[in-house]
């Protein structure tokens, strides 16, 4: 059961089309696991269709109609399959992220047993897949921007609540959290930043210009 | 829509075409396309309307939603060149045809929510207006209130639920 969901902001940016490419794959994602907020995106994506129709009409140049009907005759062929709903641990968006499922993921040691897989996205914000072993700790950080948190797998808990899969977690300037992950099994995360976290001990600060976070 | 879904019916499809496109155009140059950018990817999204159509789901989303979202992300590939993640799809339930009171709730409640925002203070729905342009930031977005969309939401999300049910 999901209990920590997306902010409005978000799914309205994410239905604007106005989010950064790192902040649409979490939002994405998340909405794969959750109806709730999947209702609520169809719901602002009907503001949206509510903006179409009641938009100012532009006019379209003479051949529109017959230059679109050439479009649509020029590529008969690629009718899009249908995505299959998946077994798997990573929903369908990260994995075309990933290139697979949990097997793909191209870790990178951080250090105490922790990784890392940076994923591609443009460059005003990241996104990482973190591993975070049964009972460790993310050294306690603040941030510079936002970050979300998503558990793809396992739980971790910090100073506002326990997250589980499908749990996501919106942190801005205000907080400084301590991530533990819960003792039974290793966990995985999607981290999204839009700004550079801040580490509150020296040890991390000096790493974190090796690790890109 | 459903004569361009069911039966490839090409005049439907003009019909269509001759009353969502300039729309769409007229959106798209909002949204800060000059008028020859508007043109081309207004053309591109109509052509994905026609090949898409059979995935378009009246219980979900009403004709203008559904070209809403089509343009929405024609207009990030081409305006900001980037990959657009979209959630796993819901397959279809096992009843062929989507319940018809479900598709009439849905168009009534679509209805009442554009007549709403038409009556909102004008302040509060130029504040949408540019969030869905794109001239809003993200602390901007958080000031937007007073959107009815309580009943609208509720109902998808029952026909989630149910289709949930369906899958199982």
């Amino acid at each position: 059961m999901i209990k920590h969901h997306l902010t409005p902001e978000l799914v309205i940016g994410y239905s604007a089309g106005t989010l950064p490419e790192a902040f649409n794959l979490a939002v994405a994602t998340h909405i794969s696991m959750c109806d709730t907020c999947r209702a609520e995106l169809d719901s602002y994506d009907a503001v949206g269709g509510c903006l179409v129709e009641g938009a100012d009409t532009a006019e379209l140049s003479d051949d529109s109609l017959i230059a679109t009907m050439r479009l649509i005759q020029a590529d008969t062929g690629s009718a899009k399959t249908v995505q299959q709903r998946s077994a798997c641990t990573l929903p369908f968006p990260l994995q075309g992220y990933v290139g697979g499922d949990l097997a793909a993921i191209k870790w990178r040691s951080i250090g105490m047993g922790a990784k890392q897989a940076i994923l591609p996205t443009s460059k005003d914000a990241s996104a990482r897949l973190l591993y975070i072993p049964a009972g460790c700790a993310i050294p306690d950080h603040g941030h510079n921007g936002m970050e979300l948190t998503l558990v793809l797998q396992g739980a971790f808990s910090d100073d506002v609540d326990r997250f589980a899969r499908g749990d996501i977690e919106v942190a801005n300037e205000d907080l400084d959290h301590t991530p533990v992950a819960d003792i039974g099994e290793d966990c995985i995360c999607l981290a999204v930043t839009d700004a550079p976290l801040k580490f509150n001990a020296f040890l991390p600060r000096l790493a974190q210009r090796f690790l890109q976070i | 829509m459903f004569a361009i879904r069911d039966d490839q019916d090409q005049a439907a499809f003009a019909e269509l075409f001759a009353h969502f496109a300039p729309r769409v155009k007229g959106f798209l140059i909002k949204c800060g396309a000059d008028a020859s950018l508007a043109e081309e990817c207004t053309q591109e999204a109509m052509a994905a309307v026609w090949r898409k159509a059979h995935m378009f789901d009246p219980t979900r989303a009403n004709a203008a939603t559904w070209i809403f979202t089509i343009a929405r992300n024609r207009k990030i590939d081409a305006l900001r060149k980037q990959r657009r993640p979209e959630p796993e799809d819901l397959p279809w339930g096992p009843e062929p045809e989507p319940d018809q009171t479900d598709v009439i709730g849905l168009k009534q409640e679509t209805d009442q929510l554009a007549e709403a925002i038409k009556a909102l203070p004008e302040k509060q729905r130029s504040l949408i207006e540019q969030a869905y342009f794109g001239d809003l930031s993200h602390s901007e977005i958080a000031e937007i209130s007073g959107l009815p969309l309580g009943t609208i939401k509720s109902r998808i999300r029952s026909g989630l639920e149910r289709l949930r049910h369906a899958m199982k």
